[in-house]
């Protein structure tokens, strides 16, 4: 066991930071957010600092939580884990200084608490080692993220919160079945245990491993989400703040494709290989789909939750494509998108503060007026769209070349989600900045230092990454090459430009 | 024939003893005192009985003598009537618990502006002049004490009787006093006074249907003892239908007091017309009782013919917590809603009963479904106490005030209280990190171990739907707007508001470390017989 219990302080930090909020005079409520987010963000680099590329599981701790249950709080970081934790750590910052204002028509106090809240529970997720424990905070994100949608945004709000809660706690209730599932066929096998590592060394009929795959999946499936449960997405983005959407979009519903990777692959190898057939026609409809969907909006904010789907059925086809390109790509998927995205929502937030309307038929012609605002928008959005030179272009083209591994048609299909996405992005950004200044425009103020500060950091990212993916590859590659060899599955030879993905001769085997 | 003199064990039984001397001598303390001091002896009276029958039943819990391979402890007492196992003490350790909080619950003036919630003359009709001259007096029904505690006593005695007759007997000394507190209300009284009508005749007809039972199987068995009728079921003896007919009669009486369907429909009446304080009490201790009751006649008495027992249960326990779910989904008045979520609790504990297996199916260290059963009733029963506790705080100028439309914006103008009332619904709902999550997945565990997994999986759905319920009353305290007049939380006294304390440290407690209460019901061990 580790001497210092670096991961736990990562996840207390931000929660004694929610309590402290909550109690200190309102005065200090945005500085000592911050302050306690800064730190979280420390505490973060620290870890990455210490975090050994090879060395597999780390910084693990383990006690005895619950004994009748067989429950362990054990945390540990792997690269996928510690990409997770760092995205986080450094969005929640972020999203504190772009939306400096946006719970001033609210409770303040509260936004700021359970934006601090939300953060420590989606570490804890991303660190849990436990499936149990994974569970129980995967659950309790929820209620920070229903205050922050429920109680801040535009009208209509409260219905949003409650349809998010509800699909998210269904998709949680089906999860406990499967957890539960899992607890009696460890216990069937001798002394009950939650641990990850006990359990993937579980010997499970296929029958039950399908079953409880399933649970897990379908769970996954909502908050990632997927296609057929994607509904509520669109919903909460159009109605909470566009910092919340970061929070939702950005960090939660990363849970999903993670707990994919973490929980299904990891369980229930066979299960996830018998499965790929239907997640991959899902994926794919998620991408058309979500895209097209996209397209139509008029509404910036659902708009860009709608990419979203589309981004995600990507994410989760790189995942079951089964072949290290895939995994090494969505996992740089989810920390591009979590980048992009982030950018996209905040920018567009900006943008409405100036226009006091999300509606695109309403906005036009506020370029000239906001040149630099206007510039980093189309940034974002070429992000969004995979332009060559900004990161989200190297992962969504790895995960294209293992989806035309996979098979020529479905990598067909994926493509076009990459022109519809053109479209989607190039006409929302005609739409809201470019054409006649509209009277009354003339003198809106361009971004401001505190806008222009939160927003560097993730344009820094797009671009530093696009040009240098590296240390994302390396931390990513040894945790998919560890996985794939789990689930049995080994690649052909990868047909990338070399350079790109790094060392593949250790997984290489015989089969096609 | 010898008359020999029955053996009684009072170093075991005190606790239960000391609850039914103080009843009668709050009997006595209103025969004899004047009647402005009457409260103060019966409340101190009450809260020190039932404290210091807490004491005796923890010393009593330390000192029960191992059996077997320590898999049980405990003896059996008075001629083999009752038994003093681990499930018992337990069970009268959470009673007392609940039971103390309901005295505080009684005990509380400040609400009311100086008088208890209770009727000030019982049998002054309402709307006539002698029930103004009442209230305008002050008078104060100080009777309640007394009768709480009879109640009290009986919960006790049911899950500690071990043969039928003195399980009857139990079940109705439990039940006459609480038809009578029912009724009691200050305000609404007619409502109140119809709760306590529907619940004495429903009550009783139940209590003819169990008896009915107690002698078919009597007529089975030969005997009224738990552990003779195992034995005749063990061995087969003849005629199978007098047994089956009389534990389908049993399970009526014990279903109708837990409220499960199809025996449900008094509840949303009675917990809406009793005085909130008495259905806080009884929701939470009289479902503590009566399962232990229910698990005690079906694991002991018929746990060899379970294969008969366990379909019935699945399909009751399945339309429990469908109906309970469902219809309170529709309702717009707190007490109700929280009432039909008690009947799906029910259905969830039922889930949890049915998870029966045989100690040999059982991993080590698997968690049993007594285990999971009296984890769950804990945790229900401090949600439960402290949602009901809350909702006599929630006022207006009617008095309390139960209708959703009242309570919109409640977050905004007492958060404190609010949030503690979210609380409750979170864990009632079964949201991690609170005592709900850790009880829901203590009973979904055992019955699907037993293989019960269509329970398990309807359990699940009713779940989502009761999730919609409560998460649509949150919204409604923190998100609604507010419209027309609005109820207000009134600041109680310490009574209610160290109740309410209590009972939000429980549940956060018993979600985030669960181990030494689990630990305490594993240690509790098997019913012996």
């Amino acid at each position: 066991m580790n001497e210092f219990p670096w991961l736990t302080l990562l996840v207390v930090a931000p929660l004694v930071g929610a309590l402290v909020v909550a109690f200190a005079p309102a005065t200090l409520t945005k500085q000592l957010a911050i302050g306690f987010g800064l730190l979280t963000l420390a505490l973060g680099v620290a870890i990455a600092v210490q975090y050994d590329v090879d060395g597999g599981m780390q910084l693990q701790e383990q006690h005895t939580w619950i004994e009748a249950f067989g429950v362990n709080y054990a945390l540990g970081v792997d690269g996928l884990g510690l990409l997770m934790i760092l995205l986080t750590v450094l969005l929640v910052p972020v999203v504190m200084v772009a939306g400096w204002f946006d719970g001033d028509d609210g409770d303040t106090k509260a936004f700021f608490a359970w934006a601090l809240a939300l953060e420590a529970m989606s570490l804890a997720v991303f660190c849990a080692t436990d499936v149990f424990l994974f569970y129980v905070v995967f659950e309790v994100t929820l209620i920070p993220a229903y205050f922050l949608i429920g109680g801040f945004g535009r009208a209509g709000r409260a219905a949003a919160a409650v349809k998010f809660l509800m699909f998210q706690l269904a998709g949680g209730l089906i999860l406990l079945a499967s957890v539960i599932g899992l607890y009696v066929v460890s216990a069937q096998q001798g002394e009950p245990s939650y641990l990850l590592s006990d359990l993937s060394q579980l010997e499970m009929s296929q029958n039950a491993e399908r079953w409880l795959f399933a649970g897990f999946f379908i769970a996954f499936a909502i908050k990632a989400p997927l296609f057929p449960v994607h509904t509520w997405l669109a919903d909460t983005t159009e109605k909470a703040t566009p910092g919340t959407s970061v929070l939702l979009v950005c960090i939660l519903d990363k849970i999903g494709t993670f707990g994919m990777l973490r929980f299904c692959l990891g369980m229930f190898p066979e299960a996830s290989q018998w499965a790929t057939p239907l997640v991959m026609v899902l994926a794919l409809v998620s991408i058309v789909y979500g895209a097209l969907v996209a397209i139509g909006q008029d509404d910036v904010l659902r708009l860009i939750g709608l990419t979203s789907l589309s981004h995600f059925g990507f994410i989760t086809l790189g995942i079951f494509a089964l072949s290290s390109q895939g995994g090494t790509g969505s996992i740089l998927y989810m920390v591009n998108h979590g980048l992009g995205t982030a950018a996209l929502f905040l920018l567009a937030g900006y943008v409405i503060r100036r226009r006091g309307t999300t509606l695109i038929s309403e906005m036009a012609g506020i370029e000239k007026a906001t040149p630099i605002l206007a510039g980093l928008f189309l940034v974002a959005g070429l992000a969004t769209l995979g332009l060559p030179g900004l990161s989200p272009f190297v992962s969504e083209f790895l995960v294209l070349l293992s989806a035309f591994d996979y098979h020529w048609y479905v990598g067909a299909i994926a493509v076009t989600g990459i022109v519809l996405s053109a479209i989607y992005v190039l006409w929302m950004y005609q739409r809201v900045m470019t054409g006649p200044t509209p009277t009354g425009v003339e003198g809106t103020p361009d971004i401001g230092k505190r806008e222009l500060g939160a927003i560097a950091p993730l344009m820094l990212a797009l671009v530093l990454f696009g040009f240098y993916p590296m240390p994302l590859l390396d931390v990513a590659n040894p945790t998919i090459d560890s996985l794939m060899a789990y689930v049995g599955v080994s690649d052909a030879p990868p047909d990338v430009p070399a350079g790109s993905v790094p060392d593949h001769a250790a997984t290489e085997g015989g089969e096609g | 024939m010898d008359f020999v003199k029955p053996t009684i064990e009072y170093a075991e039984l005190w606790p239960l003893l000391l609850v039914f001397g103080v009843a009668a001598a709050g009997v006595l303390v209103e025969a004899f005192l004047p009647r402005e001091r009457r409260r103060v002896v019966q409340v101190v009276l009450a809260l020190g009985g039932l404290a210091a029958a807490l004491v005796g039943t923890v010393v009593v819990g330390t000192g029960l003598t191992s059996l077997g391979d320590g898999a049980a402890r405990g003896l059996l007492g008075v001629e083999g009537t009752l038994v003093i196992d681990g499930p018992t003490v337990y069970l009268w350790g959470l009673v007392l618990v609940f039971s103390i909080a309901g005295v505080a619950l009684f005990a509380e003036r400040r609400l009311e502006g100086g008088v208890s919630a209770f009727a000030g003359q019982a049998a002054a009709l309402p709307g006539t002049e002698a029930e103004r001259q009442a209230s305008t007096q002050g008078l104060d029904h100080t009777e309640v004490y007394p009768l709480m505690m009879f109640a009290v006593g009986g919960m006790m005695l049911f899950p500690a009787s071990n043969d039928l007759l003195t399980m009857f007997v139990a079940l109705e000394v439990l039940s006459l006093p609480l038809y009578l507190l029912c009724g009691l209300a200050r305000r609404r009284r007619l409502l109140s006074q119809e709760a306590a009508l529907k619940y004495f005749l429903l009550g009783a007809f139940s209590s003819g249907f169990f008896l009915y039972g107690v002698a078919l199987v009597y007529g089975f068995a030969g005997s009224m003892q738990f552990g003779a009728i195992n034995e005749a079921v063990r061995n087969d003896a003849d005629n199978e239908a007098l047994l089956l007919i009389g534990m389908g009669m049993l399970a009526v009486g014990l279903f109708f007091k837990v409220g499960a369907v199809p025996f449900q429909s008094w509840v949303p009446d009675v917990y809406q017309g009793a005085p909130t304080a008495v259905t806080a009490w009884m929701s939470a201790a009289t479902k503590v009782a009566a399962f232990g009751a229910l698990l005690r006649l079906f694991y002991v008495a018929f746990g060899s013919d379970r294969w008969s027992w366990q379909p019935m249960l699945w399909v009751v326990a399945i339309l429990t917590m469908l109906i309970g779910a469902v219809l309170a989904v529709v309702q717009t008045d707190v007490k109700r809603m929280l009432a039909y979520s008690s009947i799906a609790h029910t259905g969830f504990v039922l889930t949890g009963v049915l998870g029966l297996q045989a100690s040999s199916d059982l991993a080590v260290g698997q968690v049993t479904s007594l285990e999971a059963v009296l984890f769950y009733l804990t945790t229900y029963g401090f949600a439960s106490v402290g949602a009901f506790a809350i909702v006599t705080m929630v006022r207006d100028s009617g008095g309390e005030s139960t209708s959703f439309p009242r309570w919109a914006g409640l977050g905004r103008r007492s958060p404190l209280v609010a949030a503690a009332f979210a609380f409750f619904l979170l864990s009632m709902a079964g949201i991690p990190l609170t005592a709900g999550f850790v009880g829901k997945w203590a009973v979904f565990t055992v019955a699907m171990s037993a293989g019960a997994w269509p329970v398990v999986l309807v359990a699940i759905a009713s779940s989502i739907i009761a999730v919609y319920f409560y998460i649509r009353h949150i919204r409604l305290m923190f998100f609604s707007e507010p419209d027309g007049e609005v109820a207000s939380v009134t600041t109680p006294s310490l009574l209610t508001s160290v109740t309410v304390g209590v009972c939000v440290l429980a549940t956060l407690f018993l979600g985030v470390l669960p181990g030494p209460v689990l630990d305490l019901v594993t240690q509790a061990g098997q019913f012996i017989r």
